[in-house]
């Protein structure tokens, strides 16, 4: 389902349909963030009063996990990981070339809001290193002329 | 005649065209009217030949690897489908010598069935083990375990059997058995491959596991950076409940087990087992102190399994197999088998597992056959990012717990990543400093402000004055003692460990002569 706009009735609805769930939290929010794309204020109040916790813990646990975005992503999400493995094969360079290419650094999302750059502490691919992740799909063995080409295919898209 | 073809859905083998090669075969056999039934495995573990397609002869599974969409053509041109000669061909895939080294016991299935064929599965021995257990009484069952000395695979090494007997020992009606699948150690993927290549495995040792101790609740959790696996075992948990060996009445045999899986959300604190839990309450990830140990009040205060992935995954070979015979593999008080993740710059990395008793030589040289990059091998970090940077002449260490422990550096989850001459050790400790500032849980003040601090100490030393070095290494050396005495878990108290080890052994990159290094032994 693609990322549709906030309505505090699909959330409540949402929410509520992990009503049985232990330890709701994390489900509901990766729920939310799934079908709004980022969890907002309006969000964190309606969790906090849904499943009656405070508006502060809700906060605490958006912004302590690193997937939990409180804006809107760019419509390409990257992420370059930079765990020693990658590391050991010319990430850093990779890493380099992202940020220089993008114009931007890492967490933050092209001022035209096409792509949003983020780093990622080890993808598994360890030993097809460096690896991107791109739209929720791994790649391996990326250089900056692979790295060009995945953003420039999904610019395309 | 239908031919077999197996091409890889593991993500490592997708990261490098496996689903191209897969489209390609597809559309090529279509064109030439060709009769071949598709397959998409798991991964054999061999990633430097990714994708490698298999195909099914009267000799037997024959590999291609690694095979691109484009070579698809002029493999079929060639006779791939009878199992012909090719530049590419490696011959009978079991057969091979990298392959044909390994002791496969945990990974025994993963890259040879369909992971999400209930009756592949049963074929390759799947659920004797359950089988096995079901026989026997619940407290027979941790004895099993306990005998064959299979110890905690996701680091830490403690006795898988003794953990089981706290649990079910537990006066608490409540238990849990929880899955430590938020596998974040960098160089590790171990976890991964088997969530995606035999997911059943892991289900049918938490089945036993839930039957041994008394749990009616299981959860898995898996990390957000693995979405294929988190796909794959969810399904299988699907199929599991359609087959009975979940849910109200497991194979008929009147005893009740749930199991969820559950995402983790980036933070690699979660798979320290006491962040996993508050994480799976719903909280931020916070490590607890311990006591209490999780066995007796884990999830929501509850009497709590929390095992590996491999851990939980090799108990039903440990029962189809009998406690004997896996307690016969192995060397000291590492008993069975290990499943060793080469990664990095090395020219064969993969899946390596064997009897405890390798050394970092078989592995490396042996199996992983040097660096890609053709250049010496100056640095081996083993353990994951918390693990010591080992020289190249240490490489002839052997790979069990004590071992490593004695020399100051540690098993883990068994990633092993290799590094060349190029690798610039300042840097690395640096990094260790700095992964452990941005993934801090913040709990522990050592931690939490010692890792910035360590990576300012490491800067100045790095960039600072040749004058100041040493009372900046001092500094660095008090912070890493600090650091260690003063966590409560693992996080902070290891990151001191790759620090070290630079100190130790790559002083030189640290602007340090050997002579002044002062280092830490």
């Amino acid at each position: 389902m693609s990322v549709q706009e906030w309505s505090a009735d699909a959330a409540t609805e949402i929410v509520r349909a992990h009503s049985g769930v232990r330890g709701a939290l994390l489900p509901v929010l990766h729920a939310l963030q799934e079908r709004f794309g980022h969890l907002g204020p309006e969000a964190t109040r309606l969790v906090a009063k849904e499943l009656n916790l405070s508006r502060a813990d809700v906060h605490g646990v958006v912004t302590f996990y690193s997937d939990f975005r409180t804006a809107p992503p760019g419509r390409t999400v990257i992420a370059v990981c930079r765990g020693e493995a990658c590391q050991s094969c010319g990430s850093r360079e990779l890493e380099r070339h992202a940020q220089h290419s993008l114009g931007i650094g890492f967490g933050e999302t092209t001022a035209d809001g096409s792509v949003t750059l983020d780093q990622v502490f080890c993808l598994g691919n360890c030993a097809l290193s460096p690896a991107v992740q791109i739209d929720g799909r791994l790649v391996g063995r990326v250089d900056a002329d692979l790295f060009d080409r995945l953003v420039s295919d999904a610019a395309a898209r | 005649m239908s031919t077999t073809v197996y091409i890889p859905c593991d993500s490592a083998a997708r990261s490098v065209g496996a689903d191209e090669v897969a489209l390609a075969l597809l559309a090529e056999a279509e064109l030439r009217g060709l009769d071949i039934s598709m397959v998409r495995n798991g991964s054999r573990g061999m990633l430097w030949l990714e994708p490698l397609v298999e195909v099914d002869t009267v000799r037997g599974r024959i590999a291609y690897g690694p095979v691109s969409a484009d070579d698809v053509a002029a493999l079929l041109d060639g006779g791939m489908l009878d199992g012909a000669a090719h530049p590419r061909c490696h011959g009978v895939t079991d057969e091979l010598p990298w392959l044909a080294r390994q002791q496969r016991v945990t990974f025994s299935r993963v890259g040879v069935i369909d992971p999400l064929s209930p009756a592949d599965y049963a074929a390759h021995g799947g659920l004797a083990g359950l089988r096995a257990a079901l026989g026997m009484r619940p407290t027979q069952v941790v004895d099993a375990v306990t005998e064959s000395g299979l110890r905690g695979r996701g680091g830490a090494g403690f006795p898988t059997g003794i953990k089981w007997k706290t649990v079910a020992e537990a006066s608490d009606p409540t238990k849990f058995l929880c899955c430590n699948a938020d596998e974040g150690d960098s160089g590790t993927f171990a976890d991964r491959m088997l969530l995606e290549g035999d997911p059943f495995t892991l289900i049918e040792g938490m089945v036993i596991a839930a039957y041994a101790v008394g749990a009616v609740e299981g959860y898995v959790y898996v990390r957000s950076e693995y979405p294929d696996a988190i796909a794959t075992l969810r399904r299988a948990v699907e199929i599991a409940y359609e087959e009975a060996w979940l849910g109200a009445d497991v194979l008929g045999r009147g005893f009740p087990f749930d199991l969820e899986v559950r995402v983790g959300a980036g933070a690699y604190i979660c798979g320290e087992e006491t962040a996993m839990l508050d994480s799976l309450e719903g909280k931020r990830g916070m490590v607890r102190a311990k006591p209490p140990i999780p066995a007796l009040q884990g999830l929501f205060g509850r009497p709590t399994v929390v095992n590996n992935v491999l851990s939980l995954a090799t108990v039903p070979a440990v029962l189809a197999g009998g406690a004997e015979a896996y307690r016969e593999l192995g060397v000291g008080r590492s008993r069975g088998t290990q499943v060793f993740q080469l990664a990095g710059n090395v020219a064969q990395g993969g899946i390596v597992e064997s009897a405890f008793g390798l050394s970092l030589r078989d592995l490396v040289e042996g199996f992983g056959g040097g660096t890609a990059t053709g250049r010496p091998v100056r640095a081996v970090q083993v353990g994951g990012p918390l693990g010591a940077y080992l020289p190249a002449d240490r490489l002839d260490l052997h790979l069990d717990y004590e071992e490593l422990a004695a020399d100051g550096a540690m098993l883990g989850h068994g990633g092993v990543v290799v590094f060349d001459d190029t690798v610039d050790m300042g840097q690395q400790a640096r990094f260790a400093m700095e992964f452990c500032a941005e993934e801090s849980c913040g709990k522990c003040t050592p931690c939490r402000v010692g890792a910035v601090r360590g990576v300012e100490v490491i800067d100045a030393i790095l960039h600072g004055s040749p004058d100041e070095r040493g009372a900046n290494v001092e500094i660095l050396e008090d912070l890493c003692e600090l650091m260690t005495d003063g966590s409560l878990c693992a996080m902070g108290g290891l990151t001191p460990n790759p620090v070290r080890s630079v100190l130790r052994h790559f002083g030189e990159d640290l602007g340090l002569t050997p002579v002044s290094a002062g280092a830490p032994s």
